[in-house]
């Protein structure tokens, strides 16, 4: 951990942002009342009306439960940073990002308008970019920063697209609205979309499998950010979303299944993994995991008890989830390494940290009277009343909470008991300002347990409400007499037991099974990179060569395709009627403009082919003398010659010609084919052209007009300076910076510098 | 009086460029007139926009001969919009210039050339004429011939011979098609070809001109597959001259491509704008690929432009009144974000040493200003919100998705995704990385003085202040490119501002 000073104070920064979340706190904490008393608060600015847009906010149970969390926790992690990064020399950028962060929070949480609530969506995951590669020279950081953006962003686009939909189908953006229409959106023919649209985004923000493994790789956060983000708010965001989304999207078969399936391996497959890490850190991610699959799966519901479950289990959850990971923060701040087997008898070095461990680890593991206790009674009881998938939901479950005990019991308990073990840093407690977030938050899942009609009426059941969109009166307590949830709890605590028992053993079996496995989110990942990368070579090596011969022969190809199909299917060809008339003096000239063009084709004289191409321009001026304009064909006859005295003097200063000889035989035949096609198309469509009578309005107005008005006999001339004047004024320009480009060219030519690559094609697709 | 008005966007640049010209050796007179005739410019635009709320459609005949017989300058919104931004970008790329170009460069010509550039794309925007046009896109051809290869390097000969090469295919594919468009109705003027195109009795031959058009302006536009000039030759010049060919050039053909196909060719709109839309969807791809590929600042930038360009042809090839709206807004949006990140690469090149995106680094730590200056368009240009480029976007994805067309949407976000891996990989290894020679930006060899620091940060900085209005402050923008859209395809309003009112 370089650049920390463990003796520096905390700066004055630290304290005066730390204003920020606790006035948001105050502010959200002033609409309790209100919220508990049923109410719905509602604001709106404008913002991009003309498209659908609103700064519109809504403040029900739901928000405020998550503005309070965000908030709340806010204090205590600005607080608990100021002391971790205390002489970091970025840390003002670190409280920018905490600060954008949790601004871009609360407004997604709050906002009532999808595409506004689409804007805060993306901000916290460009924040936490910013956040996971804080440590920006370290390259795991950097790399995995990315990951986490590209994924949850790559969610975020499928969702916009859901949202989109949504809103065009229920015609408004307002989410109030939306919602309001109850599940009409069931009945339409793109249902099905919106809902894998919008569950794509949710899922990658929540890290639900496949995509979970950028939560894990997060952790190279520093750790109150993993803490805050990436445990007790940001990856609730896709969590909040289906919560939020419920009573609209939810309620059918392919939402229940859905998020049922998908929650339900999420939980139980990263409990499993959770148990297998040694890393601290890496622990808690995995079981960060487990419950937002856990949330996911209670979502997937359509019962009140199921949903109370999920709002009291995001409570919960919260309290536990950030205290443990403030104390393995304390513990790598203290001690220098967060390895389970590294660490062990702190409880004497620092028993402040131990008891924040132990309270929250408690309530983690669901024993009473913790909080966490009700949370998993309510969940046994949500897990039974969900219907046909119950037994899924119940297995799942148990399984989980069992894996829970364990991985609970193994991080409170191993770093603090037993016998001391030498570490990098000689332990002793953290300053108050580490501490005390994490002993407020873990006595508060304890508090809660004892009295949970603090936490009931004011805030999880209205969220709940919101949910389910039905009012409730349902209220937790931790005493609900002998039944099937209790039996339940029985069993979990049991198994969760043994395994702690068995911990060791259980850590190498699990170890050994997912070594073996060949396929990992995270590897898919690198292979998809990898792959786009490697795509991308390719494509780019064929299409952008540095070649011109192959660029010329695309661009032309694309031409006669594209104009000779439109053509043919547009049945546009035509001849003209004259066609069969041509006077016998025309068929010399054709002859000389044939033969002119076969030799500059096949010579292998540069020489011979200029002069070739100049016949060929002499013989147009011919045609146009013989049509009766003189003055046009001096003009092409004088260009002619210039060319070709020009460009003869060039190409005496030129290196040999090599003709076509290196296109090779198929590459004439494939020159000569798109040559012809090309020539044959511009042809087909001259032809079709003179084929309709020409329209002379312009003709006989200039000829009308040229006298009386434009005082002038040549009607040609008159057109160039007087009636089209602005296109001669630009022709004059071109031919002025043309001269003047070459004086450049030519006063530069002394610093010219050759590059090292002179003589060789200078591939213009690759580095 | 309208007429010396709309004639503006034509006059200023080349005044401003025979007067540079004309201040011979002081090389100090000839930037104060280059950056006042930016300005002025710019003023000029929005003086435009100002006049077309007013009035409407504004219509100078020149020479005073009444269209079509002579040539007309028509600025509706569209035309006044793009002379604004020219002139944003103008004003910005020459104070930038003061601090990047070298003084051989200056002296032999650069800023009248650069004038003469900008004259041309405004003619392009503001010309009612359809062989004019033609002229002013020789005018930008030439001049920015003449600025690519003001250097002389080896690598910038290459790359402009291939650029003049495709050009010139395009130019003269643009002059045939013009031709024809001319023998068969007898008229260039723009909105007399409204009216007379639908009278042609062969009208496969009219769909067969107007896929000329597509592939002459789709070299020009750089579409899939006639992009190839783009890539060869923008990161071979001075930075400036990068940056003003990567705003102006290939937007000039757009501008064309959308009046062309909202004002004359409207008659097999399920034929053209479909293939139009088609082609917007692999050059997205291929662009996006393009840059996945390279390794250098520049080059990078240079292949996100063909991809970006796919997106404002999608908004055309939608030809609803939202997706046209978003090409319109997209067009605004990218001039100024893209200009803006050449600027920035020009900026990283000197304070590191070089565009290698490999053999720099280290920029995050000791230059966070410019940290921010590149992360704001680039994040834009990503289409991350709240920035201009996530409006654009999200236009796009509306209107998409409005009719039906999923296919070329899901493209549009695909792509969307990339441009993010792209600009994240500049982040990653300019910025976020330590510098692999452990050089510190911007000392020793690579330190900045005062003056080009402020010279060549302020233009940025500016720009990317737009960019963060338009995304926080969008609506206004949306109204004025939905006013735009609006004209475009109700061409009545145009046809009788130019030709007077009909029966």
């Amino acid at each position: 951990m370089a650049g920390l000073d463990h003796d520096a104070r905390m700066p004055l920064l630290a304290w005066l942002v730390t204003l920020l979340p606790l006035a948001f706190l105050i502010l959200f904490a002033t609409y309790i009342p209100a919220v508990s008393a049923g109410e719905t608060i509602r604001i709106v600015y404008p913002w991009a009306p003309s498209i659908g847009v609103s700064l519109s906010f809504v403040i029900d149970g739901l928000s405020l439960l998550f503005a309070l969390l965000i908030s709340g926790i806010g204090v205590i992690i600005f607080l608990y940073s100021g002391s971790y990064l205390a002489g970091h020399p970025q840390i003002g950028r670190f409280y920018l990002y905490l600060a954008s962060f949790m601004v871009s929070m609360l407004g997604l949480v709050v906002a009532d308008n999808l595409i506004t609530m689409f804007v805060f969506w993306e901000l916290t995951s460009i924040t936490s970019y910013f956040l996971i590669g804080f440590n920006n020279e370290d390259q795991t950081a950097r790399r995995n920063a990315l990951q986490a953006l590209l994924v949850t962003v790559a969610g975020g686009l499928a969702m916009l697209a859901g949202l989109v939909l949504w809103a065009q189908a229920g015609d408004s953006y307002e989410l109030s609205v939306l919602l309001a229409q109850g599940h009409a959106i069931h009945a339409d023919p793109l249902y099905g979309w919106i809902l894998a649209l919008v569950l794509i985004g949710a899922f990658t923000k929540s890290a639900q499998f496949p995509f979970h493994f950028w939560l894990p790789n997060a952790m190279a956060a520093p750790t109150p950010v993993s803490a805050y983000l990436h445990s007790a708010t940001m990856v609730k965001g896709g969590v909040y979303l289906l919560a939020r989304m419920h009573p609209g999207l939810g309620g059918t078969e392919a939402w229940m299944w859905s998020l049922i399936l998908v929650g339900a391996i999420t939980a139980v497959l990263s409990s499993v993994i959770a148990v297998r890490q040694t890393d601290l850190k890496l622990k808690l991610a995995y079981t960060t995991v487990m419950a937002l699959g856990t949330l996911t799966m209670f979502l997937g519901a359509d019962t009140e008890v199921a949903l109370a479950a999920a709002m009291t289990f995001i409570l919960v959850h919260s309290l536990y989830k950030a205290t443990l990971f403030l104390v393995v923060g304390m513990i790598d701040h203290e001690t220098g390494t967060r390895q389970i087997d590294a660490v062990g008898g702190l409880r004497r070095a620092m028993p402040i940290a131990a008891a924040a461990a132990l309270l929250a680890a408690f309530s983690m593991a669901g024993f009473p009277p913790f909080f966490g206790f009700i949370g998993k009674e309510m969940m046994y009881e949500g897990a039974l009343a969900i219907g046909p998938a119950a037994p899924i939901v119940v297995v799942a479950a148990v399984a989980a909470n069992a894996l829970m005990i364990g991985v609970a019991l193994a991080v409170a308990l191993r770093p603090f008991f037993g016998p001391l073990k030498p570490t990098p840093r000689k332990p002793h407690e953290a300053p108050w300002m580490m501490w005390s977030g994490p002993i407020v938050l873990a006595a508060g899942g304890l508090l809660f347990g004892l009295f949970p009609g603090l936490v009931d009426g004011t805030l999880v059941i209205r969220a709940a409400e919101a949910v389910s969109a039905a009012p409730s009166d349902l209220y937790l307590s931790l005493w609900h007499g002998f039944n099937l949830p209790l039996l339940l709890s029985v069993i979990t605590t049991a198994l969760g037991l043994m395994l702690y028992w068995r911990y060791d053993a259980a850590m190498r079996t699990v170890d050994g099974v997912f070594t073996r496995i060949p396929m990992t989110g995270d590897r898919g990942y690198d292979a998809t990179m990898a792959g786009v990368v490697h795509v991308a070579d390719i494509q780019t090596e064929i299409l952008q060569s540095g070649i011109m011969r192959r660029y010329l022969l695309t661009v032309m190809a694309a031409f006669a395709i594209l104009v000779g199909y439109t053509l043919i299917a547009k049945d546009a060809l035509a001849l003209p009627d004259t066609l069969g008339t041509v006077p016998t003096y025309m068929w010399p000239i054709v002859g000389l403009i044939v033969a002119a063009t076969a030799v500059t084709v096949f010579t292998q004289s540069r020489l011979a082919a200029i002069c070739a191409l100049g016949t060929v321009g002499t013989a147009i001026a011919l045609v146009f003398m013989i049509f009766g304009a003189p003055d046009v064909a001096m003009t092409q006859l004088m260009v002619e010659i210039l060319v070709v005295v020009i460009v003869a003097i060039i190409l005496l200063r030129l290196p040999g010609f090599h003709g076509s000889a290196h296109a090779g035989r198929i590459g004439r035949i494939r020159d000569a084919v798109v040559a012809i096609a090309t020539g044959a198309v511009v042809t087909a469509i001259m032809l079709a052209m003179v084929s309709m009578p020409l329209d002379r309005r312009l003709t006989d107005y200039f000829e009308a007009h040229s006298v009386p008005e434009a005082h002038g006999r040549n009607i040609v001339n008159v057109i160039l300076v007087d009636f089209r004047a602005l296109d001669t004024f630009g022709e004059i320009a071109v031919v002025g910076i043309a001269g003047f480009a070459c004086y450049a060219l030519i006063r530069l030519r002394r610093r010219q510098t050759w590059d090292a690559e002179a003589g060789r094609r200078v591939a213009d697709g690759k580095p | 009086m309208t007429a010396w008005l709309v004639a503006l966007p034509i006059l200023v640049p080349f005044v401003t460029a025979i007067l540079a010209f004309l201040a011979g050796g002081s090389i100090t007179v000839k930037r104060w007139i280059s950056v006042a005739g930016a300005a002025v410019l710019l003023a000029v635009g929005l003086l435009l926009i100002h006049q077309v709320y007013q009035h409407g459609i504004l219509v100078g005949a020149m020479g005073d001969w009444p269209p079509p017989f002579g040539i007309a300058l028509v600025v509706d919104f569209l035309s006044a919009i793009m002379v604004a931004i020219t002139g944003i970008t103008g004003l910005a790329v020459a104070v930038y210039a003061l601090a990047e170009v070298d003084r051989a460069e200056e002296h032999v010509g650069f800023h009248p050339l650069f004038h003469l550039l900008l004259g041309g794309v405004c003619g392009a925007f503001t010309t009612g004429d359809m062989f004019n046009l033609y002229v002013w896109f020789e005018v930008m051809l030439i001049s920015s011939f003449a600025l690519l290869v003001l250097g002389s390097r080896k690598a910038q000969i290459d790359g402009a011979v291939k650029y003049v090469a495709l050009n010139l295919v395009s130019t003269v594919l643009f002059l045939v098609a013009v031709g024809l468009l001319y023998g068969m109705t007898g008229t260039l003027n723009m909105a007399d070809l409204h009216l007379t195109i639908p009278q042609v009795e062969n009208q496969g031959l009219v769909t067969a001109v107007a896929l000329m058009f597509i592939v002459a302006f789709g070299i020009k536009s750089a579409l899939f597959p006639l992009f190839f000039w783009l890539p060869a030759a923008y990161h071979t010049p001075s930075v400036s001259v990068s940056a003003i060919f990567s705003a102006l050039l290939t937007k000039v053909g757009v501008y064309a491509l959308i009046r062309v196909f909202t004002l004359i060719f409207t008659q097999d709109v399920g034929y053209t704008h479909n293939l139009l839309l088609i082609i917007a969807g692999i050059t997205m791809l291929t662009g996006v690929l393009g840059a996945a590929a390279q390794n250098e600042f520049r080059r990078i930038l240079s292949f996100h432009i063909v991809s970006q360009i796919g997106y404002m042809i999608m908004g055309l090839a939608l030809y609803t009144p939202l997706g046209v709206m978003g090409a319109v807004f997209y067009v605004v949006h990218h001039i100024i974000v893209k200009a803006n990140l050449f600027l920035v690469s020009g900026v990283a090149n000197r304070l590191t040493g070089s565009f290698e995106l490999k053999k720099i680094g280290g920029l995050y730590k000791s230059q966070p200003f410019v940290a921010v200056l590149f992360l704001v368009p680039a994040f834009s240009l990503a289409g991350l919100p709240p920035l201009s480029g996530f409006w654009a976007k999200l236009v796009l994805v509306q209107a998409g998705l409005e009719i039906g067309s999923y296919l070329i949407v899901a493209t549009a976000l695909l792509v969307g995704l990339l441009t993010i891996y792209s600009m994240t990989k500049i982040w990653n290894e300019a910025f976020w990385k330590s510098h692999p020679d452990a050089i510190e930006p911007g000392t020793g060899a690579v330190a900045l003085s005062r003056r080009d620091y402020i010279l060549l940060t302020a233009p940025i900085a500016g720009m990317a202040a737009l960019t963060v209005i338009i995304g926080l402050w969008t609506e206004p923008f949306i109204l004025l490119a939905t006013a735009a859209a609006e004209q475009l395809l109700n061409p009545d309003a145009y046809v009788n501002a130019v030709l007077g009112a009909r029966p």
